[in-house]
């Protein structure tokens, strides 16, 4: 019987000949993530079970980015960046990409592929949730906590229950110019409901994934989280190819569904039949069209993060944002040091990026993970009160982006750019037709 | 952790559905250490913090978990409603309420990283209910978890509900956390 991909890596990787959902695996791992948050505590336990002098189990395989709590005077928030700088010293990490060196990345699921560490057919694990970001390059990639990443830390191994694959075909061989891949991932989410992929794996494919952009297909993989499931995954193509090569010498070896594998579900969209959509608060899922919402009042507008701060998000946010003036305050936190130099050198009509959203007002932060989860009360762009916030990122629980007061809607950096012009929730449909001749 | 076969008993602390990983330890406080047994105390005293008042300690509402001046809680089975745990993979979340002094969670369906981080960090037992009882049990109930019997035991309303086995994690929830059974299966060496 053929297998999913999912299920492939997990048996390639457990010596299996082939495996079944249900069934439990001890898989070999190919790199492990870890972040200034949950690293310390990693380390903590990993020391405590393996003893002080412990060496991790391979250090090329080892990888910290600090990325959450990064320009804060928070005490103890440094001085759980200091644990990991002891820490990488200590075990001579080849990775860890400091911060306040010339190393120091940003957010660790941009981080991540940009290093080269994406790589189709292996497997990933992080101390992160979004660490799912990855399978958009054919990867398996998943989150686990503390205590998961120190047995890794000392191991190399770690046991996973097959997951069963849910489908999601795509058909329509172009992006309509107005839609975004954030839109089509809440609208599935607003689907199939923010526990409707529990344990399973949500696998993209179908023309219309073929058509779209390594990075698109990262904010689709990203949000997998926000529908339960373990893990998402693109199958790898030429972009992929392309992406990866350019980024890592590793060898890797790509692996793809069987057309007669077992799916638990699948599901058809056609792009050209979607719009502009809107998570409403307090949940991912509690979807609405752009439309629908249009005029609620907002306080602020954030373009940032795993899922909408990379390059593309901004150059969609900077073409609706050039040469209008903001009526609420909006911020900009490229994901990525990357990304955020790369605002300086992508250009719109002759304009750098970063100059476009200087010019109209808005406010700009360093590269890390800054508002997206709240974090210490000096983090740039945290919600301290009632606001209304309207945002590229991917969660909007009570208090994610700060005081449990604030309301945060999710959207596209289209429609997210479209409601800073006018101050209220906007479908960019508007803006899109008259910058497209 | 307590055992697989082992009676847990005591009061119930209700909440609804989506209890999601910011709401039980919101993301300000995840920078006190879970090593120092002084700083470690706070997870306990901001436990479950992030959830709305009005939702908190169902269904009466602005009930705090852990009191203002307090690092432990009075109630030690925690009830919820669908996909308890969801979001962030911090394993801080069911750390903070196994500090805070929760043993069990009861709820019909889990988030997995949360379920996974509960049971191989040996911190809270998750028994997967057959009904949502976040709409049955009042917080303050007192309860009795009979895991054999695969039965709740509501001595305060004289009722009872079914819960499902623990499956292939029973090994693991045992043995104490993913250590403790790699130690006994040989997989690693012996402290
Ligand atoms: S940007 Fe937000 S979602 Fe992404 S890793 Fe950072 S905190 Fe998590």
């Amino acid at each position: 019987m053929g297998m999913t991909l999912t299920e492939k890596i997990l048996a390639n990787h457990s010596g299996a000949s082939s495996v079944e959902p249900g069934e439990s695996v001890w898989v070999d791992v190919d790199v492990l993530m870890t972040h200034d948050v949950c690293g310390p505590p990693s380390i903590g336990i990993f020391q405590n079970q393996f003893g002080e002098d412990a060496r991790v189990w391979d250090k090329e395989k080892l990888v910290i980015i600090p990325d959450h709590y990064i320009f804060t005077k928070d005490k103890y928030a440094n001085r759980n960046v200091d644990i990991l700088r002891a820490f990488a010293a200590d075990q001579d990490l080849p990775y860890f990409y400091d911060v306040g060196s010339e190393d120091y990345k940003g957010v660790c699921h941009i981080a991540l592929p940009e290093e080269g560490f994406t790589r189709p057919g292996e497997v990933l694990f992080g101390t992160d949730s979004h660490t799912c970001t990855a399978g958009a390059f054919g990867q398996f990639a998943t989150g686990i906590g503390n205590t998961d990443a120190a047995f890794i830390m000392g191991t190399g191994q770690l046991w996973v229950k097959v997951p069963e694959t849910m489908r999601f075909e795509f058909e329509g061989t172009s992006m309509p110019p107005y839609l975004m891949a954030k839109d089509i991932i809440l609208k599935i989410i607003g689907d199939i409901g923010v526990d409707g992929a529990t344990y399973r794996t949500m696998e993209f494919g179908g023309p219309g994934i073929s058509a779209m952009s390594m990075e698109d297909r990262m904010t689709l993989t990203n949000m997998v989280i926000e529908a339960g499931g373990k893990n998402g995954v693109v199958e790898p193509d030429a972009k992929t190819e392309a992406y990866v090569r350019e980024r890592t010498d590793k060898d890797f070896d790509p692996v793809y569904s069987d057309p007669d594998a077992t799916y638990h579900s699948k599901y058809r969209y056609n792009l050209e039949d979607m719009v502009p959509m809107v998570a409403k608060p307090h949940s991912p899922d509690n979807k609405a069209t752009a439309l629908e919402l249009e005029g609620t009042d907002l306080d602020r507008a954030y373009i940032g993060s795993c899922t909408g701060g990379k390059l593309s998000d901004f150059e969609a946010a900077a073409e609706i944002i050039a040469g209008n003036d903001l009526k609420i305050d909006t911020y900009i936190v490229p994901a990525t040091t990357e990304i955020a130099r790369g605002l300086e050198t992508h250009t719109l009509n002759g304009k750098p990026l970063m100059q476009i959203f200087r010019e109209a007002g808005c406010k700009i932060g360093q590269a890390s993970c800054a508002a997206c989860l709240g974090g210490p009360s000096d983090t740039f762009g945290r919600l301290n009160n009632q606001e209304v916030c309207i945002s590229t990122t991917n969660r909007n629980y009570p208090g994610r982006m700060g005081s449990k007061e604030s309301q945060v809607y999710l959207a596209s950096p289209y429609t997210v750019a479209a409601s800073a012009v006018t101050g209220k929730i906007t479908d960019p449909r508007v803006f899109i037709q008259q910058t497209v001749i | 952790m307590a055992k697989q076969d082992q009676i847990i008993s005591g009061k119930a602390f209700v909440l609804g559905k989506n209890i999601d990983t910011d709401q039980i330890i919101p993301a300000e406080h995840l920078v006190y250490s879970l090593d120092d047994p002084e700083e470690r105390k706070f997870y306990g005293r901001y436990s479950l913090s992030g959830v709305p008042d009005a939702e908190s300690g169902l269904p009466q509402g602005n009930i705090p978990l852990v009191e203002e001046d307090k690092f432990e809680s009075e109630f030690n089975i925690i009830v919820g409603g669908p996909n308890f745990g969801c979001g962030s993979s911090r394993e801080h979340a069911p750390a903070s309420l196994d500090i805070a002094g929760v043993q069990a969670i009861i709820a019909p369906t889990f988030a997995r990283i949360f379920y996974r981080n509960s049971v191989d960090g040996g911190f809270v037992v998750p028994y997967e209910s057959l009904e949502d009882l976040s709409k049955e049990v009042h917080t303050g109930d007192e309860l009795e978890i009979h895991p054999e019997e695969r039965v709740v035991k509501n001595i305060t309303q004289d009722k009872e509900y079914e819960i499902r086995p623990l499956g292939s994690v029973a090994d693991i929830v045992n043995a104490g956390g993913i250590f403790e059974f790699a130690r006994k299966e040989g997989m690693i060496p012996c402290q």
